[in-house]
């Protein structure tokens, strides 16, 4: 429903946030837009934090604004104005196990798509998949371009626990979780990587702009 | 310096929480009761960032291994050292050695919370991380070792600060001095979201007119609300986006649950409104089981309650440095 207007639309999260959300289909040229007004809107004093979602972003405030008329419109203008901001960042390159123990949906994937272990495999380890935002937990990150092909809705009742590590799909996306926690993804594979640590500056290994490529190590059938 | 000699499960280290480090996926963690820890912090005379130990269950015992001040607010937990009852939300000061019991909060209490909070003079000393010292659940960094307490841990406390706090000071707990209810039940103020409008008018209407249920699978992470479903006009698919603690999203059950303090920093559930900054220390306090309603705010309105918010901590401090000033004139 939102963003699928044709002009952005701007709603409120209570006192703390505004969330503006770009219209049509999420592309990668819209991302870079969202980045780039991302970097705009961060300057602005109002504005503590410019955090962007999938083809939205999240602006917090140090202090909520008395009126919230003017700031609005100069965001519809920033965007009006926003070019695609193409940042280059690192390709990553993860090891990935598939099925076996640390992938126990990708069962779930073979019946919802009707494709063999081997095709699905080949399809999720073929694309360089660019870091759209970081997000739902610590150096978790939304990845975009996913092949359609291998879409698997998510589970009707989450797992309450998938270890940090696990590659997982849900719906049309896929994504590495960062430590342990609960998921309604279906996990098809899992990795050694380390995505976050406190203590490093920057805390998150990988960042908007960046990409994952998913390197086949095993399959297990 | 203190020593957790018994504790009930998810005590943990907050402070006012965590800013900034929504990019890396980080959400701001803190007190769920941030009134609570900064009326404890200000009876102290700490820094306003300084943490606390959060206690949503109880009972608490621990035992002071040097001298040291102390104060406990929040829930009224008879608080207890060596089995001397302490007043409320006063500052405290123990002697090496001794007690400190904290138990159920109090039947009947004047005033209905939950959660209490056991302030140190100095502040809970844990190293402070991406600009906070509060307890990161998920991925298990912050507060003490990124974790729970348990029995045998033992806490810190930071250098006091020069200024002297008084012994037997107290507060009024600000649910006390600002009540909010409607219709005899603890009331929400709530600012409509996006999806608002995507609702039958039914579901808005029962929204802002039922009382709602706080479910047992309520925790730092989200209160699971139960009252009558919430059905859509028709089903919506949203994209992942940020979102704060106070969104009360609704997932496909038509059960709304509102994000609190551990909630992830994005999600993809439709909103239907916000519990305003200003009210959601009263949510935090508010009893499993217990029910509370919906009022629905403006952004005036919502400005006003922060405004209150305000006033009262800046009155809290005023009333406390006068009281100080007069301390030492006395002899």
């Amino acid at each position: 429903m939102s963003g699928m207007n044709e002009q952005p639309s701007i709603s409120r999260l209570g006192t703390r946030a505004l969330l503006f959300e770009a219209p049509g289909e999420t592309t990668l040229a819209t991302q870079q837009r969202i980045w780039s007004l991302a970097r705009e809107a961060e300057t602005w004093p109002e504005v503590r934090e410019a955090v962007p979602g999938m083809n939205n972003l999240m602006l917090c405030w140090r202090r909520a604004p008395q009126r919230c008329d003017a700031i609005e419109a100069r965001l519809h203008a920033a965007w009006a104005a926003a070019r695609p901001l193409a940042l280059q960042g690192r390709v990553v390159e993860l090891d990935v196990v598939y099925g076996g123990d640390g992938g126990p949906h990708l069962a779930d994937v073979v019946a919802h798509t009707g494709l063999a272990i081997d095709e699905i495999v080949e399809r999720h380890s073929a694309p360089v998949y660019p870091v759209y935002a970081l997000g739902s937990h610590p150096g978790y990150c939304y990845l975009g371009g996913m092949d359609p092909r291998i879409a698997t809705p998510r589970r009707p009742v989450p797992v309450l626990r998938i270890p940090g590590g696990a590659v997982s799909i849900g719906g049309a996306q896929t994504g590495v979780s960062a430590s342990d926690g609960p998921s309604g993804w279906n996990t098809i594979g899992c990795t050694a990587m380390s995505f976050f640590d406190p203590q490093r500056d920057p805390p998150a290994l990988l960042a908007p702009g960046d990409s994952l490529r998913f390197r086949v190590k095993q399959v297990i059938r | 310096m203190i020593e957790v000699l018994a504790t009930g499960a998810l005590a943990t280290v907050q402070d006012l929480g965590r800013e900034g480090a929504l990019r890396w996926g980080v959400g701001s963690a803190g007190a769920m009761d941030p009134l609570a820890l900064a009326a404890g912090n200000l009876l102290l005379g700490n820094a306003d960032d300084a943490a606390g130990i959060e206690l949503p269950v109880l009972p608490f015992r621990v035992r002071f291994q040097r001298d040291g001040g102390f104060a406990v607010t929040g829930a009224d937990v008879d608080a207890r050292l060596d089995g001397r009852p302490l007043l409320p939300w006063t500052a405290q000061r123990a002697r090496a050695g001794q007690e400190l019991l904290l138990n159920l909060p109090r039947r009947g209490a004047t005033w209905p919370a939950s959660r209490a909070y056991l302030c140190l003079a100095g502040g809970v000393d844990v190293p402070r991380l991406l600009g906070s010292r509060s307890t990161q659940m998920r991925g298990a960094f912050g507060g003490f070792e990124g974790r729970a307490l348990r029995a045998g841990d033992v806490l810190v406390a930071g250098a006091a600060s020069a200024e002297e706090f008084l012994e037997g000071v107290g507060l009024v707990p600000p649910a006390l001095a600002m009540p909010l209810l409607a219709d005899g039940l603890p009331a929400l103020r709530v600012l409509p979201a996006a999806e608002y409008a995507a609702y039958t008018a039914a579901s808005r209407a029962a929204f802002w007119a039922e009382p709602w249920k706080i479910s047992a699978q309520s925790d730092r992470y989200g209160y699971r609300l139960q009252g009558p479903p919430l059905q859509p006009l028709a089903p919506l698919e949203m994209r992942s986006h940020g979102i704060v603690p106070g969104v009360i999203q609704v997932p496909p059950g038509g059960q709304p649950i509102v994000q609190m303090r551990d909630a992830q920093p994005s999600g993809g559930y439709p909103k239907l409104g916000t519990v305003i900054e200003a009210d959601l220390w009263r949510l935090g306090q508010a009893p499993v089981g217990s029910r509370v309603r919906f009022v629905e705010c403006d952004w005036n309105g919502a400005l006003a309650a922060l405004a209150q918010v305000d006033h009262w901590l800046a009155e809290a401090r005023r009333w406390l440095g006068l009281q100080r000033g007069a301390g030492g004139i006395a002899p």
